[in-house]
């Protein structure tokens, strides 16, 4: 295919079907995640790369074949890989015979929360989350350092007004219902966010549905006045809190005379501990994302105006 | 009482299914992209419409109604503005809707 939007289309209603056989899984989380990263906020963000990059694919200067060749190999001993896992639905299957006993049975008393996903992935295995969010900051900043547009504040304030007028009798149906929807979408984003203990979500689905609201209002109201609506050095703050605040709780919880990321100690009771620790670290995430998120899309369009 | 609400239930949720069908039917056999967005937008928004108020009628749990009302709020809200800015998209980049007058290249069925 030679059309890059069509390709971005395809990639979104593939995470989309991706996340409806994770659901048929019963893996709500990750289908939740898939579904608002996968289909969502990576498609929007392949679209705005596009329209940096211009819609058709170069033509190529080499053969394929070498590159075919290594896909069939790599593909072929893949499959041969799979011969020697053990049947699906198989209950012997090492994956359930490791640690998931443990993490099903027990994670009620040593935890505390109903989600037995987000004590796995918030408690259990809280290192490898904050590395997952260490490279989502890293993410951003080298958008930041690569494609950074600088505003400049007399020209962009004009400039922001008569895109603002420009666009208002254009999109004005669009405008109205994105001023209606904008605050259920926050509060949506909030609800995931806190309501991570309990049912599917976490910081990660709740940071993208957040910055999917500011790029919703960045996309009908003009980059511009959206610039001026978010504050960028603001984000860019928050986006180092984020990791900072899950890197706090570590290391408060080793002051506290824990080991890193133990949030047993954090206070009197092991589980209002792990409560405590749970929320700050999601907070965390939430924070991270949502910021490097809407940091990726302002200099990503930034620069198409800026160009 | 039950028998009613599980008819209704049933007759929406067929008629949902039927709407869906024919959208999927339409976005194939009709012959430009106007006409293939209405058959699409009336998937988006009655089909999946009916579909929810079909679902609606079958649970007891306050809750679930709740959370499905607010589906249907928010299906109601985004499909028709969702069609609306695609149809106008198309519309400001010279996309000439099919006429009698147009003969549109692609797949024009006698």
């Amino acid at each position: 295919m030679r059309d890059l939007f069509a390709v971005v289309m395809m990639s979104g209603i593939f995470g989309l079907l991706s996340a409806s056989f994770f659901v048929a899984m019963d893996a709500v989380d990750v289908a939740f995640t898939e579904a608002s990263v996968g289909a969502g906020i990576a498609t929007l963000l392949m679209l705005t790369a596009v329209t940096l990059t211009g819609r058709l694919e170069d033509s190529e200067r080499h053969k394929p074949m070498w590159a075919l060749v290594v896909v069939f190999i790599t593909g072929g001993l893949l499959i041969y890989g799979t011969l020697d896992m053990p049947y699906f639905d198989s209950s012997q299957a090492p994956v359930h015979l490791h640690v998931a006993p443990r993490y099903i049975n027990d994670s009620m008393q040593e935890i505390g929360i109903p989600n037995i996903v987000t004590s796995v992935l918030a408690s259990y295995r809280g290192f490898d989350t904050l590395g997952e969010v260490v490279v989502i900051f890293t993410a951003g900043m080298g958008v930041l350092a690569l494609l950074r547009v600088e505003s400049r504040p007399g020209i962009d304030q004009t400039m922001a007004d008569s895109i603002f007028y420009l666009m208002h009798e254009r999109h004005l149906i669009l405008r109205v219902v994105t001023k209606i929807l904008i605050p259920f979408i926050l509060l949506f984003a909030l609800y995931v966010q806190f309501h991570g203990d309990f049912g599917p979500g976490g910081g990660f689905q709740a940071g993208v549905i957040f910055a999917a609201a500011i790029i919703l209002y960045a996309m009908v109201f003009g980059l511009p006045t959206a610039r001026r609506v978010v504050n960028q050095t603001f984000v860019r703050l928050l986006a180092a809190v984020g990791v900072l605040l899950y890197g706090g709780v570590g290391l408060v919880s080793m002051l506290n005379g824990g080991n890193f990321l133990d949030y047993n100690v954090l206070a009197g009771d092991p589980v209002a501990g792990q409560h405590l620790g749970i929320l700050l670290i999601e907070l965390g995430v939430g924070c991270t994302v949502a910021s490097v998120m809407v940091i990726i899309f302002f200099n990503f369009s930034g620069r198409r105006n800026h160009s | 009482m039950d028998i009613i609400f599980d008819m209704s239930s049933a007759l929406c949720l067929l008629l949902g299914s039927f709407l869906c069908l024919s959208g999927g039917v339409g976005i194939i056999r009709f012959p430009d992209f106007y006409t293939r967005m209405h058959a699409v937008g009336v998937t988006d928004t009655l089909g999946a419409g009916m579909i929810l108020i079909g679902l609606l009628l079958q649970t007891p749990e306050f809750l679930v109604v709740l959370k499905l009302l607010l589906i249907l709020v928010m299906t109601v809200f985004i499909s028709p503005v969702a069609s609306h800015a695609l149809a106008k998209a198309a519309f400001r980049n010279d996309l000439v809707p099919l006429s009698d007058g147009n003969e549109n290249k692609g797949e024009t069925e006698s």
